[in-house]
């Protein structure tokens, strides 16, 4: 009896310090020193290659063109929409050919799962957040955004002008997006909101008026009024606060790519490029009323 | 003490070996226990020495253990959780009785009651086999959608619909298990005393059936209980949704943590509560054979 | 009229035919005990007459009235016969005097207090009137049966069945069971009884019915079926009880 309790101590212990020895370099991500943002000196999940991720279905005005499988609704291999025009124009500025960017479905859940990202970055409507930063590293702003709200058309939160004015009717939000806290923050409502996994429950909410108005960033509304929701409109917008809200690129953390990218931005900023995607893709999206 | 040369057996020296005897029988008991328990601690800790060690591990642990990240959570998710327990304790109450009306159905014996049987046995069929969220996405957005008069358009109405649709398909078996495993003499002394097959079954054959399945029915009560999180796919906030919610916003997830411990919580006093029912009533369980 | 009347009753199970051709009638007051080996088919006999078996052949009648024609109330028949079995067939989840209420109180419409009345009058009778509040399975098995016995009566029913009621009990129980249907035969019940107990047999029947392979063989006073058989297998039946040092 003795012995035996002895041999599994003795045991335990060997394999402990065998686990201590073999403790690896401390991990989360790949941190390179890469200071050259020269296409081959690039920390790239597969090499010569800009695998960028998004989520299915992939929606206009983010991307467009007509899908092929997988992707259903658009196509981000099209360079058509927003997201996938402007993803192209830095793959450009880093050098990549559009044939050397490849498009990966990554659901939204993926793009901030611990461990190695199977892409370089991730293109999907992620707004910046603090905490969020702490997780995964986020480029610069690619879009400045405006939350904003959409309602069924006669209904009587469609003469609601201001932002105290929703506070008495049920409100929803996509999962994942920052509007569930927004409508938490700013229209503060009496009625418990609702947070939908995905667009098509969204939709489908506002459609059977189980929901009274939807709050989503202001491109993605005008696409849900346009094509979604039949005799629907965007009631309003909400004034963007300084610094507020913005789109990023996604980013395992530590990547050095990010800098490059940013780079990229930067420049695409700069010459203007940005603010004629913009008015190419979104264009449709500023004509709404400005709700305080 | 007994005098050399003498050949009875010494007393005390029996009672002696008697003890030493019983010792180390016992000895050897205690020992497969001490064996056990030793082995079974040695093994956690390889285990956790094993993970901790891991080159992933400071990433997982900050993504998935942080305590700050699940306190955080917790006191949302708490709120969250208490429209789970009133889905649950509602939905429990109807399916308790909807299933046993389709277990008694699926077992009236006779020609004449083959159509009730076959409708029975038709409604478990597919109620378990049919996917549980499907049925609640069609329920929750479909039947608002018909826009009927009438027709209640609560999300949580519908969702707490469908699991007492699916969940009666499953509990009706329990139930039917029940019923066939009371000895047919119970019910041929029950019918022979002039009472109906109704009566026999209420008062004879029900009260014995459900008392022995007992234990089968907890775990679907425990499913249930479960369940009630797909309510979430509706858009609906119980706390498996701010759950998503708070993981989404800092992109890590101790709130699933903090909202599985609820559901463990609610768990582990139903589990002791049934054993305890279960227990007391052991002694009126099977008149056994003769008492002398 | 008889009480009981059996015409060329018929009954198989599969290709089993167990009752070839029964035909029985039995007296008010009349005592009959079947006797014969295992398989002969008195446990069925008495279920058919209960109307617990559906007759293949033949029809049977209580006081006079056909039970087995179609379209008669089952329950009420029932109610008319009393039926003890060789199981008991208590119900466990109820105490004793539960037992012998229930039926009283669900099928004859008896008030509680009526039905524990009647019940708790019953049960004194038999000496078990302290084991009111118990559970069966805290009963002996000869008591546990001897309240199956009272739960039968507490519907005061025209004819009493009894069906191999104490082959179960370890044989220091059967005396109390045989003694409770003594009672009642003297009371002037009118009771059907197959039995293995030839002593009892031979003490209490008006008439002993030795049945063989589906058929009245041979029935009679008990004098004659037991000292002096006609019949060549109802001797041999009776040689082999007394070898095994039951008769």
């Amino acid at each position: 009896m003795r012995k035996l309790a002895l041999l599994l101590l003795v045991g335990s212990l060997a394999v402990v310090a065998a686990g201590c020895g073999s403790k690896k370099e401390s991990a989360s991500g790949t941190t390179t020193a890469a200071s050259s943002c020269a296409k081959d000196d690039l920390n790239l999940v597969t090499t010569d290659q800009l695998t960028v991720g998004t989520d299915n279905p992939a929606f206009p005005p983010w991307f467009g063109g007509t899908p092929h499988k997988p992707w259903q609704v658009s196509d981000p291999n099209s360079g058509q929409g927003y997201e996938s025009a402007v993803a192209y124009a830095v793959a450009k500025e880093l050098g990549f050919a559009k044939d050397e960017v490849t498009w990966k479905h990554v659901p939204f859940n993926n793009s901030f799962a611990p461990g190695p990202k199977s892409f370089d970055f991730d293109i999907n409507q992620i707004s910046f957040s603090p905490s969020r930063a702490k997780v995964v590293d986020f480029s610069d702003s690619y879009y400045d955004v405006n939350q904003s709200v959409v309602v069924n058309k006669g209904t009587p939160i469609a003469s609601a002008s201001s932002v105290a004015a929703l506070k008495p009717y049920e409100l929803g939000a996509q999962l994942g997006t920052t509007s569930y806290q927004f409508i938490q923050d700013t229209i503060k409502p009496s009625k418990k909101p609702s947070v939908f996994p995905q667009n098509a429950g969204a939709v489908q909410a506002l459609k059977n008026k189980q929901i009274d108005g939807l709050v989503l960033d202001l491109p993605t509304a005008f696409y849900v009024t346009a094509v979604q929701v039949p005799n629907s409109k965007v009631l309003g917008q909400f004034a963007a606060e300084p610094g507020g809200e913005h789109f990023g690129m996604v980013f395992e953390k530590g990547n050095s790519l990010v800098k490059c990218v940013n780079t990229a931005l930067a420049k695409l900023r700069s010459d203007g490029t940005l603010k004629q995607l913009q008015q190419q893709w979104l264009a449709k999206a500023t004509g709404a009323p400005t709700l305080k | 003490m007994a005098s050399e040369g003498d050949r009875r057996p010494d007393p005390e020296v029996a009672r002696r070996s008697r003890l030493l005897e019983g010792l180390r029988l016992e000895g050897e008991g205690a020992r497969g226990v001490a064996i056990a328990l030793l082995s079974s601690f040695v093994f956690v800790a390889v285990v956790i020495v094993a993970v901790t060690q891991s080159a992933g591990w400071p990433e997982v642990k900050r993504a998935f253990f942080d305590w700050g990240d699940i306190s955080n959570a917790f006191p949302d998710i708490a709120r969250a959780f208490v429209l789970n327990v009133k889905i649950f304790l509602v939905c429990e109450v109807f399916i308790l009785i909807l299933a046993l009306v389709i277990a008694v159905l699926r077992s009236l014996p006779g020609p004449v009651f083959f159509p009730l049987r076959a409708l029975a046995i038709l409604y478990a069929d597919l109620a378990r086999g049919v996917p549980t969220i499907l049925v609640i996405a069609l329920l929750g957005f479909g039947a608002p959608a018909l826009q009927l008069q009438g027709v209640p358009t609560s999300r949580v109405f519908w969702a707490g619909v469908g699991l007492i649709l699916i969940y009666s398909g499953y509990v009706a078996e329990v139930y039917r298990a029940g019923i066939e495993s009371v000895h047919p003499s119970q019910e041929a002394a029950a019918r022979s005393l002039g009472l109906s097959r109704f009566q026999a079954l209420r008062r004879v054959i029900l009260p014995q059936a459900i008392r022995r399945v007992i234990p089968p029915l907890l775990n679907d009560f425990i499913g249930l209980q479960k369940d009630t999180a797909l309510v979430a796919v509706l858009g609906v906030i119980d706390a498996f949704n701010q759950a998503q919610i708070y993981s989404n916003s800092t992109f890590t997830y101790g709130a699933y943590l903090a909202a599985a411990a609820l559901f463990v919580a609610i768990t582990i006093p139903l589990a002791r509560l049934t054993d305890w029912l279960i227990a007391r009533d052991r002694r009126r369980q099977q008149a056994g054979s003769a008492f002398a | 009229m008889s009480a009981l009347r059996l015409d060329g009753v018929h009954k198989s199970f599969g290709a089993n035919e167990v009752l070839r051709g029964i035909d029985l009638a039995v007296e008010d007051h009349e005592v009959v005990c079947l006797i014969g080996a295992s398989g002969s088919g008195k446990s069925t006999l008495l279920r058919c007459v209960n109307l617990l078996e559906r007759l293949d052949g033949g029809r049977i009648f209580l006081g006079g009235e056909e039970i087995t024609a179609r379209g008669v109330d089952v329950n009420a028949v029932r109610r008319r016969i009393g039926i003890v079995f060789q199981a008991y067939n208590l119900f466990p989840h109820m105490s004793v005097l539960r037992n012998v209420t229930l039926a009283p109180r669900d099928v004859l419409g008896l008030s509680r207090a009526e039905a524990e009345e009647r019940g708790l009058e019953l049960l004194a009778r038999f000496g078990l009137e302290d084991r009111h509040d118990e559970y069966p399975d805290r009963l002996s098995g000869g008591q546990q049966q001897r309240v199956a016995i009272v739960r039968a009566l507490a519907m005061r029913p025209e004819l009493m069945l009894f069906d191999e009621v104490t082959s179960a009990l370890d044989p220091e129980l059967v005396a109390e069971v045989l003694s409770v249907i003594r009672e009642l035969a003297e009371g002037g019940m009118t009771m059907v009884i197959a039995t293995h107990e030839m002593s009892f047999a031979r003490d209490i029947a008006s008439r002993v019915c030795f049945l063989d392979e589906g058929l009245i063989l041979e029935e009679g006073p008990p004098a004659q079926i037991f000292s002096n058989p006609r019949q060549p297998r109802t001797e041999q039946f009776l040689q082999r009880i007394i070898e095994a040092g039951r008769l």
